[in-house]
């Protein structure tokens, strides 16, 4: 039995300490000190918090996005009928990881005050190309791949160092997915010692 | 010279080695880094970030019907080599604001091959062509 975990549990209280910086109005005792008499400073300070935090918002809703549209396309891989077990287990699986990642990112960004991103109405897939069972993964497995790719490049740009482990973890969790797919194509799983 | 570890005061200086070193990209390899970007992307149709063809010549922040970020709709350049290289070097610092949560690519190599393949795909790709 694996335990859950929740990636984001550290910042169960980020939204309130964010607020409580940004507020200005119940800084700690040093920083009162250290900002006192210096209103300007205080001001750059809040204002510089607050400029974090809408830019890490920015960098997980865009995550969102993604993951949104990654379980749109494991809904088409499952439902186009060319998925045998397990193969078809293993998108239901990956997809229900999907959703969890998008519930958890949907939670953070209202933590921190913002708006989460909706799914689109419709999206587009290449659905013309997809004939095979090993159209279907072949897809996922690039949909994985590039997911990996993109919290890698999101990783370094959270302000909140928190946050950064919190998306390291999912992206450990979609190389799993990509590893796996390219072990069902018969292709060599783990083809490199790092990811880019 | 290792542009992406620079030091800020070491910048100026870095990206005029790299602009005097400059040699044309490979397209070949450039087609696999742009794996990096498929999550977000595609040559043909708007995901969660906007379509790539027609790039080259085309105003920043300029696809109709993709919802790009105030920083991104008000850019006022267009893109070309130069703009793409300094943009995919680092989004966030070339359009603050941007809505393209992605780190960058440092090496000026990887840059310049992405470039060169992006610039035959997204004119003469079949995926282009047919939109
Ligand atoms: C995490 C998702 C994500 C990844 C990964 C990503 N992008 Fe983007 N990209 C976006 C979003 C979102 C926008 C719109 C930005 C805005 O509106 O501020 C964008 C915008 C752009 C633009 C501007 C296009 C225009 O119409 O003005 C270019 C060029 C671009 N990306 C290239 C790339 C390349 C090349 C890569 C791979 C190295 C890449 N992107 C990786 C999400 C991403």
């Amino acid at each position: 039995m694996i335990a859950r975990i929740n990636p984001f549990a550290a910042l169960e209280d980020i939204g309130r300490r964010r607020f409580i910086l940004g507020s200005g109005a119940l800084l700690s005792a040093s920083a009162v000190a250290l900002l006192a008499g210096r209103p300007a400073l205080a001001a750059e300070y809040g204002k510089k918090k607050g400029a974090d935090t809408q830019s890490d918002v920015r960098i997980l809703n865009t995550a969102l996005g993604a993951e949104l549209e990654a379980i749109a396309a494991y809904g088409v891989g499952a439902g186009s009928g060319l998925l045998q077990k397990p193969a078809l287990d293993l998108a239901l699986q990956f997809q229900g990881q999907h959703k969890e990642h998008a519930d958890v990112l949907a939670k953070t960004v209202r933590k921190l005050g913002g708006t989460p991103t909706e799914a689109k109405a419709r999206y587009e897939f290449p659905t013309d190309q997809l004939k095979t069972q090993a159209d279907v993964l072949g897809f996922a497995a690039g949909l994985e791949k590039g997911a990996v790719s993109a919290y890698l490049g999101a990783v370094p740009l959270f302000r909140e160092r928190e946050l950064a482990k919190a998306a390291a973890s999912i992206l450990g969790d979609e190389a799993m997915h990509w590893a796996i797919l390219r072990q069902a194509l018969g292709e060599n799983p783990v083809p490199a010692a790092f990811v880019a | 010279m290792r542009c992406g570890l620079a030091v800020a005061l070491l910048a100026a200086q870095c990206s005029i080695a790299a602009a005097s070193t400059s040699v044309p990209g490979d397209p070949a390899r450039g087609a696999a880094i742009y794996d990096r970007c498929t999550a977000c992307h595609a040559l043909a149709y708007n995901r969660t970030g906007p379509k790539h063809c027609g790039l080259f010549g085309r105003r920043a922040g300029s696809v109709p019907g993709f919802d790009y970020s105030p920083a991104m709709a008000q850019a006022k350049f267009t893109w070309n080599a130069e703009t793409l290289d300094r943009f995919l070097k680092n989004p966030g610092r070339t359009v603050p604001g941007t809505t393209m949560g992605y780190a960058g690519i440092a090496d000026p190599r990887e840059r310049a091959d992405l470039i060169a393949w992006l610039r035959q795909a997204t004119t003469e790709s079949p995926d282009c062509r047919r939109h």
